[in-house]
């Protein structure tokens, strides 16, 4: 008897029982779209989550100070710029931050950061100005009252206004608006565009005060030499806080390449366990049809008397189930695939899902084992019974 | 005379051990020449099914030999013995036995797909097995779709299309009413006046009469072995 008559019994089989073969495969369908999906999701996500950090700027250190100590101070970060013993570094940009309040026009705004720095901050924070411009080095060395405000700013204070030449109130001095930041993705809760820049001679006058900075940026000159940077700026500033070996730096070294790292791997562990609870889901569903290939041929235990009876070889009677459990488990699997595949295209909660290959095959994989071993196992059995017994089978 | 198509000698078989053994055959020894109709009968009990169920080479006996057109069936493995139930066995069951959800071309096209027939013969040689049984006009429809005789009467093409040298039939028509009983007995007559041997089971007094040798058993052994002028009574040509 040929394969292909065989193959043609299988397919008899399960047209036989339309309902059955549609909720096995359906039982496997969700379980594998279930694991390909969920794993692109946490995939998805990650890469996402990279993808931001990698706006941050991935060539950038950042020094903050630690303790309640002022010791980042201006004098600190000029020293940081040292052609000899800082020879990668590119740009360095002192930072004061402040929570202040903008008014125009009898309406008020509140921003979280009202940032002060030096011009050099937008390259090295990969924070281009998108309409206007920056406020230059000499507007810094004179103390000029100018500021670059955020896109959320903008639409806040001047709804269908040009902002640029605009006048704002921070904290009682008026500051000319000279540019708009171009829009930047949000990392996490935080508005990114909820923001303004000025000079930092200008906002310590004005908000600050002259006491210590929040936060040195400084620039490496190429991505590749962020470590070199982060340990020649560790070292000059051991020497001029006289931190001596053993003691505990009073300042912290904040790399976004670390953070990348950080968050791909807290990613990871998220898609692992999004993993897991999907294989817990094919698992589930893989009992699920173990159960109804169990059933369909306890149920058919008579039917395989028959065909014994009527000179079916035992290997015939056992093909013919395992090719009725293996288009169960391979149909049942594919159309899971293309369910993921389909699924994959749309935003899942805010997520745009990437596929990973691997979870595609061991998905399909792992349906089409259980399909077998669970159809093949009672098969086996039921082939192996005297015609007699498997007629008497009720 | 030629050779015969069955031939068993001191036929035992014995369920379970010790003291609560029962011995359902207690040596049966037959032989059937080709061409006989013989009815076995036999109240519940008297080890008539065992005996179809060993003729059939469904089940094996615990001692003694059984000879099936020449071949020696109680020494055979596995897959010879599937092979002498396709080719050389054609069963008749009493629940008809019929694959359900199938129609009843593709029920009797079944052994010879075993067999290995090529798809166009085997649909040719079930429609005439069909034809022959008077049914070749139900032949799409499935089992729940035809009444018992029908249904019977299937089942019956399907034992004939191989051209088995012994068809057997274990009460065929126990679960059938009067109406329908006839019309297989009718097909049994056609087909053993064309020649073929068969082996019928029943416990219907009306039904062994029908048959050219009445075999009687009674606790696993032959009580009596008549040969007898069938009684074609009510025949009506089908």
């Amino acid at each position: 008897m040929s394969v292909a008559e065989v193959i043609r019994f299988a397919l008899r089989g399960l047209s036989a029982n339309k309902l059955r073969s549609a909720l096995t495969m359906l039982g496997i369908l969700i379980g594998v779209a279930a694991v390909i999906l969920l794993v692109a999701v946490g995939n998805g996500s990650a890469q996402a989550v990279a993808s931001r950090i990698e706006a941050l700027g991935t060539n950038t250190v950042t020094v903050l100070g630690a303790g309640r100590s002022a010791t980042l101070t201006l004098p600190v970060a000029e020293a940081l710029d040292d052609r000899t013993l800082a020879p990668d570094v590119a740009s360095v940009s002192p930072v004061v931050s402040a929570a202040a309040t903008l008014t125009y026009d009898g309406s008020d705004h509140d921003v979280n950061s009202f940032v002060g720095t030096t011009p050099g901050w937008f390259a090295a924070s990969n924070t281009p100005v998108g309409r206007g411009a920056a406020f230059t080095a000499d507007d810094e060395a004179q103390g000029r009252r100018v500021v670059v405000i955020g896109q959320t700013v903008a639409e806040e204070l001047f709804p269908g206004v040009d902002p640029i030449d605009q006048q704002v109130t921070v904290g009682g001095a008026l500051f000319t608006v000279v540019g708009v930041l171009a829009g930047k993705s949000s990392t996490g809760f935080q508005d990114s565009n909820d923001t303004a820049v000025a000079p930092l001679s200008a906002v310590r006058q004005v908000l600050t005060g002259y006491g210590a900075l929040n936060s040195i940026l400084v620039e490496a000159s190429s991505p590749g030499r962020v470590s070199a940077v982060q340990s020649q700026v560790s070292s000059i500033l051991d020497q001029r806080l006289g931190v001596t070996a053993g003691d505990t730096a009073p300042y912290r070294i904040q790399n976004a390449s670390q953070l990348l790292e950080t968050q791909t791997e807290t990613a990871d562990t998220f898609t692992a366990l999004l993993g897991a609870v999907a294989a817990i889901s094919l698992l589930v569903g893989g009992i699920g049809i173990t159960n109804i290939m169990l059933v369909t041929v306890t149920e058919r235990t008579r039917e395989i008397g028959i065909r014994k009876a009527l000179g079916a070889p035992r290997r015939t009677v056992l093909t013919q189930f395992l090719i009725e459990a293996t288009l169960l488990s391979v149909i049942g699997g594919a159309l899971g695939v293309l369910a993921a595949l389909i699924g994959s295209r749309f935003e899942i909660v805010g997520v745009r899902p990437v596929i990973v290959p691997s979870s595609v095959a061991l998905a399909l994989g792992v349906s089409i084992a259980i399909g077998l071993f669970f159809g093949g196992l009672p098969a086996a059995r039921a082939a192996r019974l005297r015609p007699i017994d498997a007629l008497r089978y009720e | 005379m030629s050779r015969p198509v069955l031939s068993i000698r001191d036929l035992r078989k014995t369920y379970g051990e010790g003291p609560t053994a029962v011995h359902a055959l207690r040596g049966v020894t037959l032989v059937v020449p080709r061409g006989e109709y013989l009815a076995i009968m036999g109240s519940s009990g008297s080890g008539k099914s065992t005996l179809m169920n060993i003729l059939g080479a469904l089940d094996v006996p615990t001692s003694g030999s059984y000879r099936l057109d020449g071949v020696d069936v109680s020494r055979l493995a596995d897959r010879q013995l599937a092979l002498a139930r396709n080719r050389l066995i054609g069963f008749v069951f009493q629940a008809f036995n019929l694959i359900p959800r199938t129609t009843a071309l593709a029920n009797v096209e079944l052994p010879l797909a075993y067999a290995g027939m090529k798809a166009r013969t085997r649909r040719r040689r079930a429609l005439d097995a069909l034809d022959l049984v008077g049914l070749a006009d139900r032949a799409g429809h499935e089992p729940n779709q035809l009444s018992g005789g029908q249904q019977q009467r299937v089942a019956v093409a399907r034992a004939l299309v191989t051209e088995p040298a012994l068809l057997l039939a274990d009460e065929p028509t126990g679960n059938l009413d009067s109406r329908s009983t006839e019309d297989i007995l009718d097909v049994f007559d056609q087909l053993s006046a064309a020649g073929r041997t068969i082996v019928l089971i029943t416990h219907e007094r009306e039904v062994g009469d029908r048959a050219g040798r009445l075999i009687r058993l009674v606790d696993g052994q032959i009580v009596s072995d008549v040969r007898q002028e069938p009684h074609l009574t009510g025949r009506h040509s089908a």
